[in-house]
């Protein structure tokens, strides 16, 4: 009712500007039309004065929608539009800080695919992601199922699990980075008193310890958007569904495998996107925790990016790094996107 | 009270010559005799490193705060990190403004010459006025014949030891040679009180001491016509000593960034490493047993028979785009005067070293002992160009941690010889092409 009184609305307000049948009957009965009106009107139109032409766009009800559009347009061109191609731009330049560059086609991606450090950062940059995405899944999922169930203080325990989530990723970064501190770890400081070990472990100063303590302060970090955002989705599943269930005989993993995942799915498929999306752009915790060290073993593309423009100043070359990491994340999106929905409609479900 | 302009330069004049009593009467009257003169109401936004020793900040504060009550100018002081403060002046420098004034480490100015203020006047008058500067200062400061960056003061990387574990180990002083400081760093393995240098980036003390490392045995980056050499003898000989040294150092090196070494060895763990005189300061205050039982010397003089050490100077620059050019050179010229300045290097117990002449009589590098060797720093240090000249290039080779990553690819064993040389030659040329 809303919807039609807005529509009639509209129309009458498009009405001042209209001239005659034609024109109304295209906004009735859609795009089809759309395309001979402005045959129609395009021929004769072409021998007037541009003047006219302006008046005839500020009153042509299709432009009226690109009229509304532009801010929206605007906002985008200046804030996404821009900066992406202006990174892409500067990946062909050899650009430095405070100093303009030249066009110098491919080098710097020639200069990348001949360096092992950029090589190390591309593996590192995805088992960080897949390992990180996968364990923040599998833990976020298990939390979800969780406290979905009835526990006491489930309110209460709700709150506290998504503790890692609202402190800032520098702060737990620089918590971790003292609890994985060479000298004085806290973990090594108790299984020293344990008698467990006899020297420290030295989390950040070995490059595979440090890349798994860096991926488990990711998880850490990460798990509670996905439990949460999933707990969301498991409390839209209608009860009625695991009664029915229930009484058919079904057991606890049935009931899992054939009524939550699957309802599940379109929430999973947005939760791990994203997930996955920020995982592999992370840099925060990588910069506060080893600045990409030990011996570049930890750099990730966006940390090596960072290091390379702006701390080294060659922009052109950090660009370029950058601008690597789209393909990447592209496939990530299609993967877990596109994967994802497949599925569901395999299964039949509807597109609700 | 009422000054007339007049009085004030007569009184200027005086209190210059001897100790001013009221730092703000004489701010009044040095503004007043100044050649260079602020703009009225002038705006400086400051950004500096983030203080190692407390009572130096809290002096530059109070000269800070004189210099506005006498020029009217207000100065907005920010305080970044080591690592933070490069990335925040080269965003500045790209985007045209936020900044007037930057304080930054090593070759800053040189990262962005073009964006830099000409300093060549207010050099010229506090080299007259102070003595004159120490040939660093110059290599430091100077593009050409200009100068585009002010060296107020260097900070001293010098080898800070426990004086017990020292002797424990067989030694009366500290080593003086390469053979020396080996036997030395393994004997303190041996009996538990290791040493410990930074192989991570750590972007003052990693680079300090490994570039010491590598010019000590006669390899360098580049030569003096700025050509790569990092392939030769001299560095394989520098990285195998790193190699041998690496495993005498307590874990955790390769993850050190500046501040590692100093918790460490204040709380007792690390008994001998290159810095600052800021541990022995801190220790001063958090655990006078170690203060007590510690000291400094000079790095040891390699093969190459004399010293070559890198100290980490901080030069204070002013943006080319700057609305308060005259401001900015005021307050630098004010900061190097001597009623200023040596209260303020007094206050910071040796953590900051002069450039100009004049300071060698300050009494802090002589009241403790201890302080005394970090009083040459300025006059011992090279530049982080090495042989080469010192500017963009070079300025943007340190800052990627060429040489520190070079060393420790090798000496924790990432890669071996050749592939670590080549890597950083690989480098080098790319920026020195």
């Amino acid at each position: 009712m809303a919807a039609r009184l807005q529509r009639a609305a509209f129309r009458s307000q498009m009405r001042i500007p209209a001239r005659g049948p034609a024109h109304a009957a295209f906004f009735e009965h859609g795009s089809v039309m759309v395309n001979s009106a402005i045959d129609m009107t395009g021929n004769p139109g072409r021998r007037q004065s541009e003047r006219t032409l302006w008046a005839k766009l500020q009153g042509n009800r299709n432009w009226l929608g690109f009229w509304y559009m532009l801010p929206a347009i605007g906002i985008l061109v200046l804030f996404l539009a821009y900066p992406l191609f202006l990174g892409v731009w500067l990946s062909f330049t050899d650009t430095k800080i405070g100093r303009a560059g030249e066009f110098i086609g491919f080098e710097n991606y020639e200069w990348l695919w001949d360096d092992s450090v950029f090589w190390v950062s591309v593996f590192n940059t995805l088992l960080y992601t897949i390992v990180a995405s996968a364990a923040k899944f599998g833990i976020g999922l298990y939390l979800a199922l969780l406290l979905n169930k009835r526990l006491p203080f489930k309110a209460l325990i709700r709150a506290l699990v998504l503790i890692p989530f609202i402190v800032p990723t520098v702060l737990s970064a620089i918590a971790f980075w003292w609890i994985y501190d060479s000298q004085f770890s806290i973990l090594s400081w108790s299984l020293r008193k344990l008698g467990w070990i006899s020297a420290n472990i030295d989390f950040l100063g070995d490059p595979w310890n440090a890349r798994w303590s860096t991926i488990f302060a990711n998880v850490w970090r990460g798990v509670p958007f996905i439990a949460i955002t999933l707990l969301a989705g498991l409390q839209t599943v209608s009860p009625s569904l695991y009664e029915a269930a229930t009484l058919d005989g079904a057991t606890p993993w049935q009931r899992f495998r054939h009524i939550t995942y699957p309802l599940l799915t379109p929430i999973i498929a947005v939760v791990m996107t994203f997930s996955v999306l920020f995982t592999f752009t992370d840099f925060q915790l990588i910069w506060a925790l080893t600045r990409g060290g030990p011996v570049n073993a930890t750099h990730l593309m966006a940390t090596l990016s960072y290091q390379r423009a702006i701390i080294a100043g060659q922009l052109g070359e950090g660009a370029a790094i950058s601008t690597a990491m789209i393909p990447f994340l592209l496939a990530a999106i299609g993967i877990a996107w596109y994967g994802l929905q497949t599925r569901k409609w395999q299964q039949g479900g509807s597109n609700d | 009270m009422n000054f007339d302009r007049r009085s004030l330069i007569k009184g200027g004049a005086a209190l210059g010559l001897g100790a001013s009593t009221n730092l703000l009467d004489y701010a009044k009257a040095w503004a007043q005799a100044s050649p260079f003169k602020a703009e009225p109401n002038a705006k400086i936004n400051l950004m500096r490193w983030k203080r190692f020793v407390e009572a130096e900040d809290v002096e530059f504060m109070k000269l800070v705060a004189a210099f506005e009550a006498a020029t009217g100018a207000k100065i907005t002081v920010t305080n970044e990190s080591y690592d933070d403060l490069q990335p925040k002046a080269s965003v500045v420098a790209n985007t045209g403004q936020g900044l007037d004034l930057v304080w930054g480490l090593y070759s800053l100015p040189h990262l962005f010459p073009q964006k830099c203020l000409d300093l060549t006047d207010v050099s010229k008058y506090l080299g007259e006025k102070h003595g004159g500067w120490f040939p660093s200062a110059e290599a430091y400061g100077k593009l050409g014949n200009k100068w585009i960056g002010i060296p107020i003061a260097a900070s001293g990387g010098l080898m800070n030891y426990r004086i017990s574990s020292m002797e424990k180990a067989g030694f009366k002083e500290f080593p003086k040679d390469h053979a020396g400081f080996l036997e030395l760093c393994k004997a303190l393995k041996a009996n538990n009180t290791p040493a410990g240098f930074a192989f991570g980036h750590a972007s003052g003390d990693a680079n300090t001491w490994l570039h010491w490392l590598l010019w000590s045995h006669g390899g360098y980056l580049v030569d003096k016509n700025d050509k790569v050499i990092i392939n030769s003898p001299e560095t394989a000989k520098a990285l195998e000593y790193a190699k041998a040294l690496y495993p005498t150092f307590i874990p955790g090196t390769a993850s050190w960034n500046d501040s590692s070494n100093n918790k460490a060895f204040v709380a007792g763990d690390l008994h001998l490493t290159a810095n600052g005189i800021s541990i022995y300061v801190t220790a001063k205050k958090d655990n006078p047993a170690v203060a007590a039982d510690m000291n400094h010397a000079y790095l040891p003089v390699g093969p190459v028979g004399k010293p070559t050490e890198l100290h980490l100077p901080f030069t204070m620059l002013a943006f080319q785009f700057t609305k308060v050019p005259n401001a900015c050179k005021a307050f630098i010229a004010f900061m190097l005067d001597a009623p200023q300045y040596n209260p303020w290097i007094g206050a910071a117990q040796g953590y900051l070293s002069h450039f100009l002449g004049e300071y060698d009589a300050n009494p802090v590098w002589t009241a403790d002992p201890k302080t005394t060797p970090y009083r040459d720093v300025a006059k011992r240090t090279l530049t982080p160009a090495g042989l080469g000249t010192l500017g963009e290039k070079a300025a943007s080779a340190i800052a990627d941690f060429i040489v520190v990553d070079m060393f420790a690819n090798y000496a924790t064993g990432r890669e071996d010889l050749k592939g670590a040389i080549a890597g950083a030659e690989r480098q080098a040329k790319r920026i020195y092409r």
